[in-house]
C-alpha cells in the first residue's frame, strides 16, 4: 500500500529508525528547547515521549503567543471588552486567560462584554461591516505567524473604508526573545527547535546569531512524528560534531528567505517597538506596533490605552517555565491550584502551553 | 396561521389551539396525545428508564438532521442505552417570537418522522412563545421513558478489566458539522451530521448478548470524555489503540484546519459497547449487519492498569494520557 505524503510523515517504520538512531546516539543529557509550543503538544500527542531517550530533557519555549500574553495586556483586553460600544473579536484561545485578578474574556462574556471568537482576522472585518454603530477591536495577539495577516486585514479596512475596525496589537517577534534567553546565564540550552510556523515567514536568517554568537545550534522543523525526531537525530550529530549549526530541516514548507511578501505587509503595516513578555519582562524591540499611517485603526490610540505594568499573579511561574527553567510538573501550583478549569497562568491555558500538554497527556 | 410565529400562539386561546391541532397533532397522531387531556396516560409496568435532554442546537437546520429529529434521537439513544426500549416522548417547544412558521412545521415534521421511525409515541407536550432575543429561535426539551429489557442492565461502572471497548462507527462527524455550519466554513468533502435512533439496534444487541455490560452514546464531549466517564465509575482503566478509531478523512481534515480533536468531537448516531472479550465479535456482526453499525470496529481493551484512567496508544507505539475535554473546544491562533 503506497502512503500519502503526510503518512509519510507518521509511518512507524520510519519514526523506528530514526529514534532507534536517536537511542545509539544520545550517551549524555541533552536539552533541547522547543521554542514553539505546538511542537510540545506534538511531542506528547503523538506519543512520541513515552518513546525518546530519557536523557532528552524537553523544555518549552516562549514560542506560545497566548503563554507570553503578558497580565497586563490581558486587562487592557477585558477593560476594552467591557465598553458598550466594542465587540472585541479573538482567536479562541484567549478566552480564558486569566488577567491579573483572575478575570478573563470568558468572564467578561459572561457580564455582558461583546466577545466574538473569530477564526481569521478578515471574520473580524467582516464583523465590522455587519456592526457598523459599534467598534470591531480584533485582539492583535501571536508571532510573525500571525502578523502578516493581520496587516493585510488592516489593508482590506483602510480599502473599504472602515474605521470601525480597529486593531489592538500586542504582536511579538520571536528572535528578539531567543536573544533574551540565551544571554539570561540561568537559561542551559543545548539546541533549540524551531517554530516552522514562525519560521515560513522569516526564513533561516534571523536564527544564524544562535550558532555564530551563542554556539548553539538550532533546527526548523515540522510537527508531524518524523519532522521531530529527524530534527532531534541532526541537533544531537552536530553537537557531537562540535560545529554549531543552523538548518532548514522543514523544506516543505519553509523557505530559507522566509516570505518577503508577508514581511513587505507587515513592514508596511507594523513598526518594531519594546514589549513586555509574559514572565521575561521587557524585550527591547520585540513588539510590533502599528504606524502612524494606519492610527485611524489602531485601538491603543483611538481608546487610549495604556499598559500599565501588573505584577505577576503570585505563586504563578510559567516565567520559569517559558525559560525552560522548569519543567511544568515541577511548579508547585501544578494540578494543584493550577488546572485547565481554574488556570493560575497562561501555560496551562492556552492549548499549545506546555503546562496544558503535560495536564492533558501526561500519564504520570 | 400566520407564516411568523406570534406571541398569540403561546397565550392559551384560540391561536395556541390552532397552533397545537394544525401543526403539532397533524404529525405527532397517536391515541395518548389525541385525547388533549391534561397529562397522557401510559400503561407501564417493571424497571423503567428515564432520561431528559433540552436541545439548543445552533443552525437549527444542518447537514444530516435538524433541531426537530435532534430532540427525538437524543432522547432514544439517552433511554435505550441502558438496554432499554424506549416507548413514550413528552416535547417542550420554547419558540422565539417571529420564527418563520416554515421553519416550524420542518422541524415538527422532522420530529413526527423521527419518532415513527423510532417507534415512541410523543405522548404530550407544551409550547411557548417568548419574546424576540429572550431565546434562540427554538429550543426544545424531551424527555423518554422506555422499559428496561436487558438484566442486569449495561452501566458505566460496569467495565471490568478484560472486557472489550467497541464502538458503532465515525467519530466527530456531527460535531464538526455543526461547527462547519455555525461559522460557514466550506469543508474539502460534504461532512454530514450522523443523527440517528439507535434503540432498534441496541435492543437486537441486549437480546442477543445478555453479557453487555456498558453501552454509551459518547455525545457532547465525545469519545474521550465519555471513557473517562466510564473509567471513573467503573474505577478501571482503558487502552484505547489510536489508529483503531475510525474518523472520516473530511473530519480529521475538517479538525486539522480548527485545531481540533475529533476525539472530542460530539455524535449523535453512535455508542460504545464494553463487553467480554469473548462476545466482542459477535456484537460487531450484529452491529456490522445494521447500517447504523456498518463501521463497528473494536478500538481497545478495559484495563487493571491506570485505574480510572483512559490512555491512547498512538500509531507509533507510544502511550499518552486520554484525558477529559475542559470547556468547549476553541480554535486556536496558529
Amino acid at each position: 500500500m503506497s502512503l500519502t505524503l503526510l503518512e509519510k510523515f507518521h509511518d512507524p517504520d520510519l519514526c523506528k529508525g530514526l529514534l532507534d538512531k536517536l537511542h545509539s546516539l544520545v550517551d549524555r543529557e541533552f536539552r533541547f528547547m522547543e521554542v514553539c509550543g505546538t511542537h510540545t503538544v506534538a511531542i506528547f500527542q503523538s506519543g512520541l515521549r513515552s518513546l525518546l531517550p530519557e536523557k532528552i530533557v524537553h523544555l518549552s519555549g516562549p514560542g506560545c503567543p497566548v503563554c507570553v500574553t503578558h497580565e497586563s495586556e490581558v486587562n487592557a483586553f477585558i477593560d476594552l471588552a467591557g465598553r458598550d460600544d466594542v465587540i472585541v473579536a479573538t482567536f479562541g484561545d484567549l478566552m480564558r486567560v486569566p488577567g491579573s485578578k483572575g478575570r478573563s474574556l470568558k468572564k467578561a462574556q459572561a457580564d455582558g462584554a461583546k466577545v466574538a471568537v473569530v477564526y481569521s482576522p478578515p471574520d473580524a472585518l467582516k464583523l465590522a461591516a455587519d456592526h457598523p454603530d459599534k467598534t470591531v477591536v480584533f485582539l492583535g495577539v501571536g508571532f510573525e505567524t500571525t502578523a502578516p495577516a493581520v496587516a493585510g486585514t488592516l489593508l482590506m479596512a483602510r480599502e473599504q473604508g472602515l474605521k470601525n475596525f480597529k486593531v489592538l496589537s500586542f504582536h511579538k517577534l520571536v528572535p528578539p526573545a531567543l536573544g533574551a534567553l540565551m544571554t539570561d546565564p540561568e537559561v542551559n540550552i543545548d539546541a533549540f527547535v524551531m517554530p516552522g510556523h514562525v519560521s515560513a515567514i522569516i526564513g533561516l536568517e534571523p536564527y544564524r546569531p544562535v550558532a555564530e554568537v551563542f554556539g548553539k545550534s538550532a533546527a526548523v522543523t515540522g510537527f508531524e512524528p518524523v519532522d521531530i525526531l529527524g530534527s532531534l537525530v541532526f541537533l544531537v550529530e552536530a553537537w557531537k560534531s562540535g560545529e554549531p549549526k543552523v538548518a532548514n530541516l522543514y523544506p516543505r514548507i519553509v523557505r530559507d528567505g522566509g516570505n518577503a511578501k508577508a514581511r513587505a505587509v507587515m513592514e508596511q503595516v507594523f513598526r518594531t517597538s519594546d514589549a513586555l513578555w509574559r514572565g521575561i519582562g521587557l524585550i527591547p524591540g520585540s513588539g510590533l506596533e502599528m504606524r502612524d499611517e494606519f492610527e485611524d485603526h489602531d485601538a491603543k490610540k483611538a481608546f487610549g490605552i495604556e499598559i500599565v505594568e501588573s505584577p505577576a499573579l503570585p505563586g504563578c511561574r510559567c516565567g520559569d517555565v517559558l525559560k525552560g527553567k522548569l519543567r511544568p510538573d515541577q511548579c508547585p501550583l501544578f494540578k494543584k491550584a493550577c488546572t485547565p478549569a481554574s488556570p493560575v497562568g497562561p501555560c496551562m491555558v492556552s492549548t499549545e502551553g506546555s503546562c496544558a500538554a503535560y495536564f492533558k497527556y501526561s500519564m504520570d | 396561521m400566520s407564516d411568523k410565529v406570534l406571541l398569540d400562539y403561546g397565550s392559551g386561546g384560540r391561536a395556541s389551539q390552532r397552533l397545537i391541532s394544525e401543526l403539532f397533532l397533524k404529525h405527532f397522531a397517536n391515541p395518548e396525545l389525541d385525547r388533549l387531556n391534561d397529562a397522557a396516560r401510559l400503561e407501564l409496568d417493571g424497571p423503567l428508564a428515564v432520561s431528559t435532554d433540552s436541545f439548543t442546537v445552533d443552525p437549527i437546520f444542518f447537514p444530516g438532521g435538524d433541531i426537530g429529529c435532534l430532540a427525538v434521537h437524543g432522547t432514544v439513544n439517552d433511554v435505550a442505552m441502558l438496554g432499554a426500549e424506549p416507548l413514550y416522548l413528552t416535547c417542550g417547544y420554547i419558540i422565539e417570537e417571529g420564527l418563520p412558521m416554515e421553519d416550524l412545521e420542518r422541524i415538527v415534521v422532522s420530529m413526527g418522522a423521527a419518532a415513527r421511525h423510532a417507534g415512541v409515541r410523543i405522548v404530550t407536550g407544551d409550547t411557548k412563545v417568548v419574546p424576540r432575543g429572550t431565546v434562540d429561535k427554538i429550543f426544545i426539551n424531551t424527555t423518554g421513558i422506555g422499559r428496561i429489557v436487558a438484566d442486569p442492565m449495561p452501566s458505566g461502572d460496569r467495565a471490568a478489566p478484560g472486557d472489550a471497548v467497541l464502538i458503532s462507527g465515525t467519530m466527530g462527524d456531527h460535531g464538526l458539522t455543526i461547527l462547519g455550519t455555525r461559522e460557514g466554513l466550506s469543508f474539502e468533502a460534504a461532512v454530514q451530521s450522523d443523527c440517528a435512533s439507535l434503540n432498534h439496534l441496541l435492543l437486537k444487541l441486549v437480546r442477543e448478548i445478555p453479557s453487555v455490560h456498558v453501552l454509551r452514546d459518547p455525545t457532547r464531549g465525545g469519545l474521550a470524555t465519555t471513557l473517562n466517564e466510564i473509567a471513573i465509575s467503573s474505577g478501571a482503566g482503558i487502552e484505547v489503540q489510536e489508529k483503531s478509531v475510525p474518523v472520516r478523512a473530511e473530519v480529521s481534515g475538517g479538525c486539522s484546519v480548527l485545531g481540533l480533536d475529533p476525539l472530542y468531537l460530539a455524535n449523535e448516531g453512535k455508542f460504545i459497547c464494553i463487553l467480554p472479550e469473548a462476545d466482542a465479535e459477535k456484537a460487531l456482526e450484529i452491529m456490522r449487519a445494521d447500517e447504523l453499525g456498518g463501521d463497528a470496529c473494536r478500538i481497545g481493551s478495559v484495563t487493571e492498569q491506570n485505574p480510572g484512567k483512559v490512555s491512547l496508544v498512538t500509531p507509533l507505539g507510544g502511550k499518552r494520557l486520554l484525558n477529559m475535554l475542559e470547556g468547549e473546544q476553541l480554535p486556536r491562533i496558529c
